[in-house]
Parts: C-alpha cells; structure tokens; sequence
C-alpha cells in the first residue's frame, strides 16, 4: 500500500526526523492560506499523487509571493499528471502539500528496502540526491554505498558511522546521520514498510539534515496489524476496478490488449498472457480466480473484464487440481448467462473432471469455444477478437 | 531415490484442526503410502484430539517425540505461520513446508535470519508443497496428474507447476519429485537449492525449473547450472506480458526499476546453456526434445 508524501513526512516527523513546515491543501484557496500562515517569502506547492516523476511532470514549483503560491496551485490542483511511473493515462492531482522554502547546501539519496536475496533490510545510500535511484544504479553504480540490517540487533553501528562519513558527514552532522539511519530502521520495522525513500534527504545551509521528501509504502500483508496505515490508504489513487477485484477477492490487474483472462492461479495467469501474446494478440487484463471459483466470484469477474472497453472475447483456462472442472463449467455457464455475455468466450478446462466439465460447456445453450490445451485456447482466442494485431 | 521426501518420510500437519489443514490431510494421507505418512497433527490447546485416526498434539516437539515425525507442513494462517515455522525449526525437523499464503515479509526475514544457525531446510511460503509420484504427497497439488519418473520439476507457481507437470505426465515423462517453492519474496529454497538436489539424485535425468518476473532467483539458479549442473534443464518465465511496477497475483512477481523481467532472465538463462520455451504449452516437448 502506497501513501502521500504529507502523509509519510507525518510519520517521519511522528518519529523524530525533520522535514519542512508544510500543510496539505484540497484547494487554491487552502494552498494560499496554508503559506500565509506558514509565514516567510517562499514556498513550494507539490502535488499530492502516488507517483513520481512529479517534478518533471509539472507537480512541483516553486513560489515567491502569494500570488506565485495561487497561480501555481492553479495551474496544479485538478491537472492530470503524467510522469513515467503513472503511465500514459496519468492521474488527477486532487490534493497538494504547500511547504516553506529551504535553503539547500547539498543533496543526497536515501532508500530502505528488503534485498530479497540476502533476505535482510538494506540501506542504500547515495551522493546522487534528487535523482532517481534506478538511473543512478544504472550509470554510476559506485556511488550507492549499501548497509545491511541484522534481523534482531538491527545496524552495525560502525557501518552506518562510515557510510555517513561515505556521504560527508562530520562531526556532529555524522552522528545526526548515523541517528536518522537508526531511525529510518526502527520506522521500516514498527510499520512493516516495504520501501521508505527520502529522496532527497537534504543538508540545509544551516548544517542540519532535513528529509525534503519522502516515499513510504507498506506491506499489503501486514496491514492486518497496523490499523492506523490502512486508514492513510486513498481510494482516489488506486484504479477503480482494482478496488473493486479486492472486494470480491479476484486478483485483478487492467492492461491494454484485446482479450480478457480468467485463470487460476497467479503463475498460469501470467503464462496466459503471455501465450496470448505469442500467438499474435494482447492480453486486456491479469486475473486471478484463485483457488475457489465460485458462481458468484466467476461472474464479477467477466463483469470486471467487460468494463474494458477494447475487449473483444474471453478465454477462461483454468487447471482444475483440488477445485472441480465440472463446477467451474456450471459456475461458468450460470455466470455467462447471467450478464448475458455477447463476445465470444474460449474455454480451457484441464484437470479433476476436465471431461465432465467440457461436456457441459457443449451441451449448454451458450456458443462457448472449447478448446483442447493452452495452445489451442490461445489460437482460438486470437482468432474470435479479430486475428492478430 | 526422489529428493526431500519419499514414502519412508513422516509428516505432522500443524493446523490440522483448522478446515485447510484438515482438507489436505485428508486427500495427502489417500496418496499413495500417505496412510502410513502421516502420523501427527499439531495445534495449540487441542491435544489429546484425534483427526481421522491422526493424533493431534499441543507442540511440534512433543509430536515429534512422540511420533518421531521430522518433516511438518503448514496450513496456519498467516498472522500466525511464522511462528509456527519458529517451532518446526525450534524442534529440529529436517524439513517445514508451509502452504500459508499472506505472511507479512518481515515475519520471513525473522524467520529466515533465525534458520542461520539451524539444518532445518524450509519449502514455502505460499506454495503447493512437494510431491514425490506415487510415494507421498506434501501440499496441495492434485496427486493424480502426477506419474513416476526421472524429470524432476521445480517451480514458484502453483497451477503453472500441474501444467507443467500434467504436459510431463501426458508425453509418458513421469516425474522424480516435483517441488513448489513458492511466490513470495523471501522464503525458505530457491530454484538453486532444488537444482542442486536434483543434480544429486540418480533418479532424476532432467529438470525443467518454471520461473516468473520478479527478484533474481532464476538467474542466480542459471549461474550455478552452467558450471556445476550434469543433467539437461528445461525452463519456461511467465510474465513477459507483465508491465512493470504491478505485483502480478504473488507478492514476489514485480518487476521494479527495470530489475526482475521475464526478458532478462530468458537470456541469461539461455547464456547458461538452459532450454527455455516461451510457450506454456510447450514445456513438456521442450522437455522431450532435449532428452
């Protein structure tokens, strides 16, 4: 689960790490109000999405009068921003965060992430602040240091003293560092983070360290125990057919291709995608039943793969292991009835009962394609959205 | 010979009071010599009861002890699971295989950080389990696609795993043992660990190891069977239409930064001398081909 960069420097700042006097807006008016009580002669007004690239993207600008301040809110609140990490549809700006001003000396990267390979926390620290971390491992990769948390006494200490020192630090600046690595940890842990970002972390030309901005998201399946993070969440920025997928326990992701997928299974899912694809065609969604596709979970998910406007047929492959083909068939044929399905469905029923289920699909009075293997699905399915693209 | 468990093997069930532990214990202990297999349950304050004729006991050490059980399998659910694995590995087992899928991936680093000093070897997280054809069945793969045989199957997917091995069964390629090591990010074996087990065992001629987008596992699996692997391997990514950034279905599956794509595993795979097929439903004749 994602969050806003106000809502991560509340928890940052909850904890003891400085960042920006700043208060989030939901209008111009509130933006201009919010610097006039912030005080000073220079803000910054950001936009509020979940995604970076905001800068660039013109969700970021800098204000040296109030006037500045409500001219930028302007042109920001409502704007549909486009960044690389949002995609080509972009996402509408609804909130912004106004922010005082800071007189930056130098900036630099902090991330703290899982390194699935060690299975450990890892702190990865660079000089290269401000930029996006996966450019700097790209062409200067010398300049990330990395530092790696035991599971029970967390840092080296020692470790985290050079790495400060790798970055700079001195002094009383060092152990400020060393302190806000600590602190960074003990944030990843309590709140179960998947990523905690500062980027970038900046010195100010008062010499003090000061988070000017911040990434945080949390693991989905820990959300269970830390109610406070699940009441951050923002529905406004997730896709609304993918709240809807969760309701209804689908695991459901939206593409842009031609022919919708129902599969149980994440990895076979995924597989069926791609075979669409070899085949000459793309895959509109992944969708994932799961293990129990009932009646009811079968037809929200042809209702949620019919809400996509370019899709042009339907291919069910399913692998029946513990669940049943012949109930798949019938939770299939009811649900096709039901939302009086109209393009053509494909269906692959492999496993406990496939033979049964296939008869079934062949003696209903729905014009369901059926289909031998993956391969054969595939083609057919190809073939009745239109031959490939 | 097979790899990890075999008919000799005895199992206890944690979670065997909840309605999944039940219901996999039920059909595992109907395959094959599962009868005699499975010998204990566990689940906490529920000693003393009985699971169709499986005593169920309050900790893992006393089933254990009690049963001589060394190898566990967990259906508890996920707020929980982690420290179920705490005591299988607590209690010295040989091996834990845990189904729970949904286990907060801290939890796993704990876990994992612990296992450090143990023997203990760990299947799983959010995985089918382990089956060797016609001795014993650990999880919850449909035992009857399955058949005995010399290719061994490795993979992190479920369903993907029976296409895989169903495509194996229908060419008459029966199966040495076939292993699910599941989706999430941190967990216990990986494709490397398997494959050198395999490379170990007389019984298993060939292996096709099944990966998906996300981490560097694969890779890292390619690395080690280019230098030290004697037997052919056959290999098939899913996720090549996967766009980055999205966690397809598992919690392991997401390509992030540009790291992780099916495309950049497929090459290094193939550089290492590994067979793979971007077609899913080719991996059995991949298979056969190379034999």
């Amino acid at each position: 689960m994602k969050i806003h960069e106000y809502q991560a420097k509340r928890i940052l700042s909850d904890y003891g790490i400085p960042v920006p006097a700043g208060t989030p807006c939901r209008s111009v008016e509130e933006c201009v109000t919010a610097a006039r009580e912030l005080g000073g002669n220079r803000w910054v007004v950001k936009a509020q999405v979940h995604a970076g690239g905001r800068g660039k993207a013109g969700g970021v600008k800098l204000a040296s009068s109030l006037d500045d301040v409500k001219q930028h809110a302007g042109s920001i609140h409502g704007m549909r921003l486009v960044s690389k990490q949002t995609g080509p549809e972009g996402r509408i700006v609804r909130q912004l965060l106004v922010e005082s001003g800071i007189d930056i000396d130098k900036e630099f990267y902090l991330g703290l992430l899982i390194d699935r390979s060690r299975q450990q926390v890892a702190l990865l620290a660079s000089t290269e602040g401000g930029t996006e971390i996966e450019e700097v491992a790209a062409s200067t990769p010398e300049r990330i240091f990395t530092v790696y948390a035991d599971a029970e006494s967390g840092f080296n200490q020692d470790d985290l003293t050079e790495l400060a020192a790798r970055l700079g630090f001195e002094g009383d600046i060092n152990t400020a560092a060393v302190s806000l690595f600590n602190t960074l940890l003990k944030i990843f842990v309590e709140k179960d983070a998947s990523l905690v970002e500062i980027n970038p972390l900046v010195l100010t030309k008062q010499s003090a360290l000061l988070a000017l901005d911040a990434k945080l998201s949390f693991d989905d399946n820990a959300l269970f125990r830390h109610e406070d993070i699940r009441t951050l969440n923002d529905p406004d920025e997730q896709d609304a057919d993918e709240i809807e997928a969760t309701r209804h326990d689908l695991s459901y992701i939206s593409l842009d291709g031609n022919i919708g997928c129902m599969v149980n299974g994440a990895g076979l899912a995924m597989a069926t995608m791609d075979i669409i694809k070899l085949y000459g065609s793309e895959p509109a969604n992944f969708l994932d039943v799961g293990g129990g596709a009932s009646t009811e979970k079968v037809t929200n998910a042809f209702r949620l793969m019919l809400k996509h406007p370019n899709v042009r047929a339907i291919l069910v492959n399913i692998f029946g292991g513990i669940m049943r083909c012949d109930i798949i068939a019938e939770g299939l044929i009811t649900a096709a009835k039901e939302i009086h399905l109209d393009i053509p469905l494909i269906v692959r029923l492999e496993g406990t009962n496939a033979e049964q289920g296939k008869q079934l699909l062949e003696e209903s009075d729905l014009s369901i394609i059926s289909a031998g293997d993956m391969a054969d699905a595939a083609r057919k399915a190809v073939e009745a959205a239109g031959g490939a693209a | 010979m097979s790899i990890l468990i075999d008919k000799n093997t005895r199992v206890m069930t944690q979670g065997i009071t909840g309605k999944t532990g039940q219901f996999h214990t039920h059909h595992s202990a109907a395959y094959a010599f599962g009868k005699d297999a499975y010998v204990a349950g566990v689940t906490p304050g529920k000693g003393g009861q009985e699971f169709e004729g499986i005593p169920v006991y309050d900790s893992v050490a006393e089933a254990r002890s009690e049963t001589g059980a060394n190898v566990s399998v967990i259906y508890v659910p996920p707020p929980f699971a982690a420290a179920a694995i705490d005591e299988a590995v607590d209690a010295g087992l040989d091996l834990v295989i845990c189904i729970t899928e949904g286990i907060p991936v801290l939890d796993m680093v704990r876990v994992r950080s612990r296992m450090k000093q143990t023997d203990t070897l760990l299947i799983g997280p959010n995985c089918p389990g382990v089956i060797t054809p016609d001795e014993l069945k650990i999880g919850i793969m449909p035992g009857h696609i399955h058949k005995k045989g010399p290719i061994g199957v490795v993979s992190r997917s479920g369903t993907l795993t029976y296409e895989a091995v169903d495509q194996l069964t229908q060419l008459g390629l029966g199966q040495s043992t076939c292993v699910g090591i599941g989706g999430d990010p941190v967990n216990g074996m990986k494709h490397l660990d398997v494959m050198k087990q395999f490379n170990d065992d007389s019984e298993t001629e060939a292996v096709i190891m099944v990966g998906e987008i996300g981490g560097s596992d694969e890779e890292d699996c390619a690395l080690w069977v280019r230098d030290n692997m004697s037997k052919p391997v056959v290999g098939f990514i899913a996720g090549i239409t996967a766009p980055e950034g999205k966690r397809m279905g598992h919690a392991g599956a997401i390509i992030s930064g540009g790291k992780g794509t099916a495309e950049e595993k497929i090459r290094i795979m193939e550089e290492c001398g590994i067979t793979v097929t971007r077609n899913p439903a080719e991996m059995g004749t991949a298979l056969k081909n190379i034999l």
